[in-house]
């Protein structure tokens, strides 16, 4: 224990030489606050009350159910929440596209494109405040986590997948904005000059210079947050919006156990699919 | 547009298949979609029609303005200091979990390389199957079974409370720490290493004098990263029960209280913000 705490708390050591024991002593009282804060009873958990909790509730998860019945609620569970995963990831896409559209500043008002002819002043300063607005709604998308949508979600379309699918849609449209918005503005700015020269329009230039270069990582990112979702879907069910998390909270809740290690394999199951999916995916598009 | 030297027939076919991948790949794509968008019962018209309409005015006009009295806030910020002290516990947890795994999922380490020279193949193997095999599969479940999920199980364990958030950042982060930091060390300069090794170091000098000074910075610089994560985790862990702020959202939600919601996501934000830059300034000093 004392190794590896001082590992995380060793972090200026190798280069710093100028205050390398005062990060460690912030991050070991940062350490030691923490576990004071959380009544973390350590001797009790490595001793033999909490540590035997633990033991006898694993214990009680064993063997799986592997009944039909339960294979089936499994599998139907699994298949819902790919189902969500997946949907909510394209739904996410199309909520980025736009957005991070509208707030790449080099696409709006600067930049290249914007060298030949000058905004006016009432021109440049809407466009700017479309681009603000555009940011502030993706903050907003990304801020509220994935399960607080689904809950929202599940008061306003009701329960099952697809308050689940919305949820993800609408977390991941904003994280996924900010990205490909990122990218927008960094790609190579070298073919758009050449494309200039070569008297393309505008259009032109966005659609033949700055989309082609982004597109590739606009997938790797797109199937980098499909592999966080496969994970999120699994779990939005706690609120009520379904697939495999949905199961899960009605078996502990009833403590179904064996049941609920049928489950989390399937969890595991799933979420070990979609990451060799999606990179296997990447391996051949990108 | 390929030259003549490509004709072969070999690269015809290549290409071909080439052409055709696209196509099947798309086929395949769209087919999963359409069925998942019947799995998950995606009706866009029950967005727009009036009972929709009406609870999300209906929220909004309870968001504001956002509750922000002593008595709440001061429930808040305890809240918040919760928060945090799951996301750093759980994190030292991680590490604890991480790293001995992450070193014995190290191919470099415990079967190949410059250390294991001198073992003959089936020792190598004996010891590729045993620790290495183990260690790797420990990751892989930690790993994919989401934190929300341990969160849930260890709260039916060892009961509510921050600490089953604790141990559940512990696991999941620990699988996560684990396969980035064997990552980490299988990709480092192996020349260093033989020239301690040539100099007569024995395994531990390589691994201490070599390999870990190294990749310090790299595994410190990935740890930070993801005690950015944990505190996003840590608070929204609270929604099965795991304290932080996440059970406050999670009650506020429940009693429709969406003024305490919107001031709980505006904190959440000023923490996950004041994480962000106190680890990117230790990244970017550590150089990782």
């Amino acid at each position: 224990m004392a190794r590896a705490v001082t590992g995380t708390a060793a972090v200026e050591r190798p280069r710093g030489g100028r205050v390398p024991w005062v990060g460690a002593a912030v991050a070991l009282a940062l350490v030691v606050w923490s576990w004071r804060g959380i009544q973390a009873d350590i001797p009790g958990l490595l001793g033999g009350e909490g540590l035997r909790q633990i033991a006898t509730y694993a214990v009680r998860l064993f063997p799986p159910d592997l009944s039909q019945a339960a294979l089936r609620d499994a599998a139907v569970g699994a298949v819902e929440t790919f189902a969500i995963s997946l949907v909510g990831s394209v739904l996410a896409v199309c909520v980025a596209l736009p957005l991070a559209l509208v707030t790449t500043r080099t696409i709006l008002y600067r930049g290249i494109l914007h060298e030949g002819h000058r905004l006016g002043a009432a021109e440049k300063a809407l466009r700017i405040a479309v681009c603000a607005a555009g940011r502030a709604v993706l903050a907003v998308l990304r801020t509220i986590p994935e399960i607080v949508w689904a809950l929202l979600f599940v008061l306003i379309v009701g329960l099952g997948p697809f308050p689940g699918v919305l949820a993800l849609g609408f977390h991941t449209g904003g994280v996924l904005g900010k990205l490909f918005g990122e990218a927008l503005e960094d790609v190579d700015q070298r073919p758009l000059e050449a494309l200039q020269s070569t008297g393309a329009g505008r259009l032109g230039i966005v659609v033949y210079g700055i989309l082609p270069q982004a597109l590739p990582q606009f997938v790797s990112y797109a199937l980098y947050r499909w592999e966080v979702n496969i994970r999120a879907a699994a779990v939005m069910g706690f609120v009520g919006a379904g697939g495999l998390g949905q199961r899960v909270h009605v078996a502990i809740s009833l403590f179904h156990e064996q049941q609920l290690l049928t489950l989390v394999l399937a969890v595991y199951v799933m979420v070990t699919l979609v990451d060799a999916l999606s990179a296997w995916l990447r391996s051949r598009l990108v | 547009m390929a030259g003549p030297a490509d004709r072969s027939p070999a690269s015809t076919d290549r290409r071909a298949g080439r052409r055709t991948f696209p196509v099947l790949l798309g086929a395949a794509l769209a087919l999963t979609f359409v069925g998942s968008l019947r799995v998950a019962e995606v009706d866009p018209r029950l967005l727009v029609d009036r009972k929709a309409a009406a609870s999300v005015a209906r929220f909004v006009a309870d968001a504001l303005p956002p509750r922000v009295d002593g008595e709440f806030l001061s429930l808040l910020g305890v809240a918040a200091v919760e928060t945090v002290q799951i996301s750093i516990a759980g994190t030292v947890i991680a590490v604890l979990v991480g790293a001995p795994l992450g070193l014995m999922a190290t191919a470099s380490l415990t079967w190949s390389g410059v250390l294991h020279e001198r073992a003959t193949r089936a020792t190598r193997l004996l010891l590729a199957m045993a620790p290495y095999g183990v260690a790797r599969a420990l990751l892989s479940v930690f790993r994919a079974i989401p934190e929300y999920v341990w969160a849930f199980m260890f709260v039916r364990a060892v009961g509510l409370g921050p600490f089953p958030a604790v141990l559940a950042i512990g696991v999941a982060y620990g699988g996560m720490l684990g396969k980035v930091y064997s990552e980490i060390l299988e990709t480092a300069d192996p020349r260093p290493l033989e020239a301690l090794h040539a100099a007569g170091a024995g395994k531990a000098g390589v691994v201490v004098y070599g390999l870990l000074p190294a990749a310090l910075p790299h595994l410190v610089s990935y740890t930070l990263y993801r005690w950015e994560c944990a505190i996003r985790a840590s608070a929204i862990l609270g929604f099965v029960g795991a304290g932080g702020l996440g059970q406050q959202i999670e009650l506020s939600m429940r009693m429709f209280r969406f003024d305490e919601v919107v001031t709980l996501l505006l904190v959440l934000l000023a923490l996950v913000g004041a994480v962000d830059v106190v680890s990117g300034r230790v990244r970017a000093r550590i150089g990782g």
